[in-house]
């Protein structure tokens, strides 16, 4: 299966990734080549085969529901470029 | 040709956990900005989720309790997007193996028939913060307070045909999950929310383009806003258009829907696996330890309070859906004796109260025990029922019991012969225009006439003559004058 440029594009888009013009090529070989990989994958058959969620052959182990975390905020929010009134202040965001 | 309407909803409960789902930071409402927010819910580097107990346990209550198939392995994805309320760029939800699958709710219609409606699925995930637009000008303050607060999205199946079908079930399943005690349906807080899918089409044709209206909060809201977006869907359409697939959100203030953004372009999530968590694997020993301890469910109750107290399937169907409402029903019951009186007056008086106080029923100023006493006065004919409305006032504002404030105000209703008559002769000689059209009047058009000497008496009691006696005593006397 081969992606084109916009393909390319679309995906760096949705994925906050800005690329160069100029590698957009290269990209659309090199994600081609792993669908055609996966596409490889999908010719065999795995209809005896489960189907792995993860790799580690374990369970989720579940946590009790008791709060542990208490307010971190102001040692918390030190890392934050802005904030005020306890809100940490991005961009506006609202269209 | 005729319009039919499709409509399959998609429900948000926030479960009642204490914790998030994947940390251990309290999940309390109200909380000042980012002071429940834990390097967990912040998504900071070289941290990892650990799926919450309660979560889990809460999810299969409600899948055992709509006969649903519970996923014994279920799995954890990612669905990704950007938003800065969302801090690990990815929602940390279930969309190949979902915790409860394919189940059903029965819903009652108007015309008393019921009607199955299939539950997809419902699965787990983790709410995102909040973002606030208002308060600045060139930004937006971001509060991850609400960030990784439990969720169960309940899936319906297109299997609704109206307004009111839909609203009926959204009904049913927060009375089923309030009564599990799994949330608290606060749909003013966000506790329970709503979107709706609503398509029309020409009864028997193929399904049309749907939109979705995201987040509404009131039933009332849902039954408006998909009246509205069924309106405009066929405007569209009879006119020779057609329905763009989109996200759109609902306006309580105008009563209408407008385009949120084309879902086309955003629907693009790219979920995968989750690798930072393990499937989740339960045996039928846990089901089934679950499946044994669930409370009574609303459809029970409320047939038992048909058959126990012999309330109408309407009253039933009020006092049973919401378990706050129904324990104070029954505890009034207990202590009155009387369940009909009682349910009169926890849907009459006591929830118009709560309506004009916009208060819930587990913060009442006025308990059952309190209610409970009241109505025992009425049915010893201590008091009226008039008079009990106020003695529930002085009740609601400055508490106390029914005999206190009845004692305290000199409330108690007046069954002397003797007085009431002294009272009766005093209308009748103070009202003599009124007397005379009575006597006059053709022995038929009397028993409404009385009416107005009932009031007089009445008023000149301060209410506290007891109604039955002064009917008996003035027809008694005023038909000795015709």
């Amino acid at each position: 299966m081969a992606l084109n440029r916009t393909d390319v594009e679309k995906i760096a888009h949705l994925a906050r990734l800005q690329i160069d013009e100029s590698s957009v090529p290269e990209y659309a070989t090199n994600l081609s080549n792993i669908l055609d990989l996966i596409s490889q994958m999908q010719s065999i058959d795995t209809s005896d085969v489960e189907p792995l969620a993860h790799p580690l052959d374990a369970v989720q182990r579940l946590r009790a529901d008791n709060i542990t975390e208490n307010n971190q905020r102001e040692h918390l929010q030190t890392v934050a470029p802005s904030v005020e009134s306890g809100l940490f202040l991005v961009p506006k965001v609202i269209e | 040709m005729e319009w039919e309407t499709v409509i399959g909803l998609e429900i948000h409960a926030q479960l009642a956990t204490n914790t998030k789902i994947f940390s251990g930071a309290s999940t309390a409402f109200g909380a000042e900005p980012n002071t429940q927010a834990c390097a967990v819910d912040l998504a900071l580097p070289g941290t990892l989720p650990v799926f919450n107990e309660s979560a889990l346990r809460m999810a299969v209550m409600f899948g055992t309790a709509i006969d649903a198939e519970i996923g014994k392995v279920s799995v954890f994805d990612r669905k990704n997007y950007f938003y800065p309320d969302l801090p690990k760029g990815y929602q940390t939800s279930q969309l190949f193996y979902p915790i409860v699958g394919e189940g059903h709710i029965d819903i009652e219609l108007e015309d008393g028939t019921t009607k199955r409606i299939g539950v997809t699925r419902a699965h787990l995930e983790e709410d995102a913060g909040k973002s606030l637009h208002e308060e600045f000008t060139s930004q937006t303050g971001i509060d991850l307070n609400r960030a990784g607060t439990p969720l169960l999205e309940i899936v319906s199946e297109p299997d609704m045909r109206s307004a009111e079908e839909a609203v009926a079930y959204v009904k049913k399943i927060h009375a089923l999950v309030t009564n599990l005690g799994i949330c608290d349906g606060n749909m003013a807080e966000g506790s329970f929310r709503c979107d709706c899918n609503v398509s029309v089409r020409y009864k028997g044709e193929e399904l049309g383009n749907r939109t979705e209206t995201k987040n509404i909060n009131s039933f009332r809201f849902i039954e408006k806003a998909i009246k509205g977006e069924v309106i405009r869907q066929i405007d569209i359409l009879e006119d020779g258009g057609r329905i763009t697939q989109e996200t759109r959100l609902y306006d309580a203030d105008k009563d209408e829907t407008r385009s949120m953004r084309s879902k086309e372009e955003a629907n693009d999530y790219r979920y995968f696996p989750c690798p930072d968590l393990l499937p989740i694997v339960i045996d039928d020993e846990y089901i089934d330890t679950i499946r044994k301890a669930l409370p009574e469910l609303p459809d029970v109750r409320r047939s038992r309070f048909v058959d126990t107290y012999q309330l109408s399937a309407y009253d039933a169907g009020v006092l049973s859906s919401y378990k706050p409402l129904s324990d104070f029903f029954e505890t009034v019951t207990t202590v009155s004796a009387d369940a009909k009186l009682s349910a009169n007056w926890v849907m009459g008086e006591l929830s118009k109260h709560l309506n004009q106080h916009d208060t819930d029923i587990k913060n009442s100023p006025v308990s059952a025990l309190q209610l409970g006493g009241l109505l025992q006065r009425i049915k010893d004919n201590t008091i009226s029922g008039n008079i009990a409305k106020k003695v529930f006032e002085a009740m609601w504002n400055e508490g106390g019991s029914a005999d206190e404030i009845i004692e305290a105000k000199g409330l108690k209703q007046v069954t002397d012969t003797g007085a009431i008559e002294k009272i009766v002769d005093e209308v009748i000689a103070n009202n003599q225009k009124q007397v005379d059209q009575y006597t006059a009047a053709e022995p038929d058009k009397r028993g409404k006439m009385i009416g107005f000497f009932m009031g007089q008496v009445m008023k000149a009691s301060g209410g506290k003559a007891n109604p039955g006696q002064v009917q008996g005593l003035m027809k008694q006397k005023l038909d000795a004058l015709c």
